[in-house]
């Protein structure tokens, strides 16, 4: 694992000048952060690289990281899969709460269409370039975004429980 | 054996109503003939969201057969139904669907909350989730359980059937059922 | 288009002799609650517009609540029909956090369970397809042996349906007795049973008539839109992850893949169906060669003491109510582990940063990532066509929605 790591690692260093920012391996993933006005052309480029071709988008997803600094407080987790050499790998994009837009990777991955409305919908992260940038699983005028660390799970407008007695 | 002994033992007839008797005319109150047709051919409409709507499908198959109740006819239509089975989790997006669809029924009509989700909001103590579906209409019988064992629909089946069997002809026209529609918003 | 473009160009459309139908969230056909605002010409389907989310349950947020033992209640009410799945799929990625190796034994008995559940939800699927085209018999004949792995689960664990099996490092009990009586009887009748099915439907020529052909994918756009499972099988790739990145002891396992061609709604309904004959004979492998040995990890951080010891020693009495609490010790990381669930990859993403709860847990629901296909799928189709689509695709609203 760390030879496809170091591998694909500089491969995409001597592609790209100053995408890549970490490589790391984290339990035998490998994982790599670049840069978020990248993330299109590296993903094409891994989609035909020449050792590994990642043709296949398994997720993405959004998370929050409050405690971090503020220019990688939202982090969006993209994970690939080669299937014909069965190499997994995990890539990731941090962005700040004011420029939220990450560039939308819907015209290489059909897949990422509503995964990236469900990462909108929760953290409130814009992809740029999205065809149709909506709200896909809560309601419609939901006024925030509920995955964010600092909105509560339970509906506070609810009456019929007392939460004292829930222990919270 | 004789066929008397083999009708007697095979056949199971639902109990006359109390009344008197003679020979050729059985007199009896209107509102418990009434009651007695319609409990044993309740119309089940099942609104299944989640998984008591496999429950339900299981308890609709061959071997705990909700038919033998008299409910043989699925109805989907609103219209046509007379008892609006909530089954599964509803959220807050779903509520107005479900509204809408208590509103289309023709009275009288009546409201099993089946699961812990329907009842009360289940386990999902959550902002999208409502909690309980008689937050926005009246529930006659509620099925607890997640997801309820089919016996136990099949109780809740039956106390709607004792509701049914002892309800008033005029009760859909007297105040106090106004008034629990009004509590609902229902005009 | 979205809806409310829809809505502006209402008068539009209709000028030019479409009409818009919705296909509402509670209709008889679409199994689950989904809306789909369709655009059509006649009978043919011009544009579909789906809307989802109306069971939104809020599974993520509510795992950053809960303690990780707690968790596995909620993955049961994902994908419903094959709850055992979801739950080693939990147990998995927490044993690959904390770096537990589960035993052989428990490994296979994991097994049987879950390819008991991948039979129940295939023939869920599968009865359901022929429902739809009106043929209501064969639901009624499965449900019957539906009822017998319910039986199964009630003797193992206790619940028919929403099971919570298992536990983080093996299972919570070992089979007994009159457990392996019911597998083994399920074992013998079980194939006769799907015979029966299949000379109702899968050589039916009016079944055949109207699926072959029906919202029919390629297996680029299938790979492109993310679809694993059957769907996918059904297009001719032969990806299924237990061969691919083995878990659980499936590579001691002999079973093959059955693929289709076309990867329309008779290949898929074909696929599901030869797939129960191959867990079937995964399950009597399993049972030929299962060794003998203990059925959890040697844990006690994790796995709750026997009752004996929480009474009678001071240790085990500590480790119980530190467990119970959730106040177990997790390691900082991040884990992906994917299983084969009954429509493709299940993943979880665990981001735990020591605390008693999870700080991040995705769910890769493949429910959500192949719905998307619906509406390229069915464009050009007739209805009756589309509502078969949507029911070969086996769209279970609790994934979806998550």
């Amino acid at each position: 694992m760390e030879n496809v790591t170091k591998d694909i690692g500089n491969a995409l260093l001597s592609k790209f000048t100053d995408a890549l920012i970490q490589q790391e391996l984290i339990l035998d993933f490998p994982t790599f952060t670049v840069k978020k006005e990248s993330i299109l052309a590296v993903l094409a480029f891994l989609y035909d690289f020449e050792l590994y071709q990642f043709k296949f988008m398994t997720s993405l997803c959004g998370v929050h990281y409050p405690d971090n600094p503020i220019e990688k407080e939202f982090c969006v987790v993209y994970q690939l899969h080669d299937m014909v050499k069965n190499q997994r790998i995990r890539l990731k994009v941090f962005t700040s709460e004011k420029h939220i837009e990450v560039p939308s990777v819907t015209s290489l991955f059909s897949t990422a269409n509503w995964l990236e409305r469900e990462t909108y919908d929760f953290f409130g992260i814009k992809f740029t370039g999205h065809p149709n940038l909506t709200k896909i699983l809560n309601m419609e005028d939901q006024p925030y975004f509920p995955l964010r660390k600092q909105y509560q799970l339970e509906d506070e407008t609810r009456e019929d429980k007392d939460d004292s007695k829930f222990g919270r | 054996m004789s066929e008397k002994d083999i009708i007697e033992r095979n056949i199971n007839i639902t109990k006359a109503p109390e009344g008197i008797e003679g020979a050729g005319f059985f007199a009896t109150s209107l509102d418990q003939v009434v009651g007695l047709a319609r409990k044993n051919s309740i119309w089940p409409l099942p609104f299944a969201t989640s998984c008591c709507g496999i429950e339900f499908m299981a308890t609709m198959a061959s071997h705990y057969d909700l038919a033998r109740f008299g409910s043989e006819r699925l109805s989907f239509s609103p219209r046509q139904a007379d008892l609006l089975m909530v089954m599964g989790t509803i959220s807050k997006k779903l509520a107005p669907v479900v509204k809408q669809v208590y509103l289309q029924m023709a009275e009288p009509r009546w409201v099993l909350a089946m699961g812990a989700c329907a009842s009360s909001g289940g386990i999902f103590d959550t902002y999208s989730v409502l909690q309980g579906i008689d937050r926005i209409i009246p529930v006659d019988v509620y099925v607890p359980g997640c997801p309820p064992r089919p016996e136990q629909v099949i109780d809740g089946i039956l106390r709607v059937q004792e509701l049914v069997g002892k309800e008033s002809l005029r009760r859909r026209n007297s105040p106090e059922y106004t008034e629990l529609l009004a509590s609902y918003g229902i005009e | 288009m979205n809806a409310t473009e829809i809505e502006k160009n209402r008068s539009e459309l209709e000028a030019k002799g479409y009409t818009i139908l919705n296909l509402g969230p509670t209709h008889p056909a679409t199994h689950g609650i989904f809306q789909n605002i369709l655009t059509m010409d006649g009978d043919i389907i011009i544009d579909a517009v789906p809307t989802v989310g109306y069971i939104h349950r809020a599974f993520e947020k509510l795992a950053e609540r809960r303690a990780f033992y707690q968790i596995t209640t909620i993955t049961d009410r994902m994908n419903y029909c094959s709850s055992p799945i979801n739950n080693f799929g939990w147990h998995m990625t927490m044993e690959k956090l904390l770096g537990i190796e589960v035993p052989k034994r428990a490994q296979y008995l994991r097994v049987i369970l879950m390819e008991l559940a991948r039979i129940a939800d295939h023939l869920i699927c599968n009865s359901v397809i022929g429902v739809d085209t009106g043929a209501l018999s064969g639901f009624l004949y499965v449900f019957q042996e539906r009822e017998k792995i319910y039986e199964i689960y009630e003797e193992i664990c206790g619940a028919r349906l929403t099971t919570n099996i298992g536990r983080i490092g093996g299972l919570e009990r070992d089979f007994s007795p009159k457990a392996w009586e019911k597998i083994h009887t399920f074992v013998d009748t079980v194939p006769r049973a799907l015979d029966e099915f299949a000379t109702l439907l899968s050589r039916n020529r009016i079944f055949m008539d109207r699926t072959v052909g029906a919202g029919p994918i390629s297996a680029e756009r299938a790979l492109n839109y993310g679809f694993t499972g059957p769907n996918l099988r059904a297009t001719g790739v032969d990806y299924d992850v237990r061969v691919a990145s083995p878990y659980s002891s499936y590579e001691d396992f002999e079973f093959d893949i059955p693929i289709g061609e076309n990867g329309d709604t008779y290949d898929r309904f074909m696929v599901r169906q030869e797939e129960m004959y191959q867990s079937l004979s995964i399950i009597k492998q399993a049972i030929a060669k299962l060794p003998s040995g203990p059925i959890h990890a040697d844990v006690p951080e994790i796995y709750l003491p026997p009752k004996e010891d929480v009474y009678n020693n001071m240790e085990a009495l500590i480790y119980q109510f530190k467990i119970v609490m959730g106040e177990s010790n997790v390691p900082v990381g991040e884990v992906y582990h994917s299983v084969e669930g009954g429509n493709g990859e299940l993943g979880f993403y665990l981001i735990s940063d020591g605390g008693r709860t999870p700080f991040r847990l995705s769910l890769r629901r493949p429910c959500f990532i192949y719905y998307q296909a619906y509406t390229e799928m069915i464009k050009g189709a007739m209805l009756s066509d589309a509502i078969l689509t949507l029911s070969s695709m086996n769209v279970i609203a609790g994934e979806l929605d998550a």
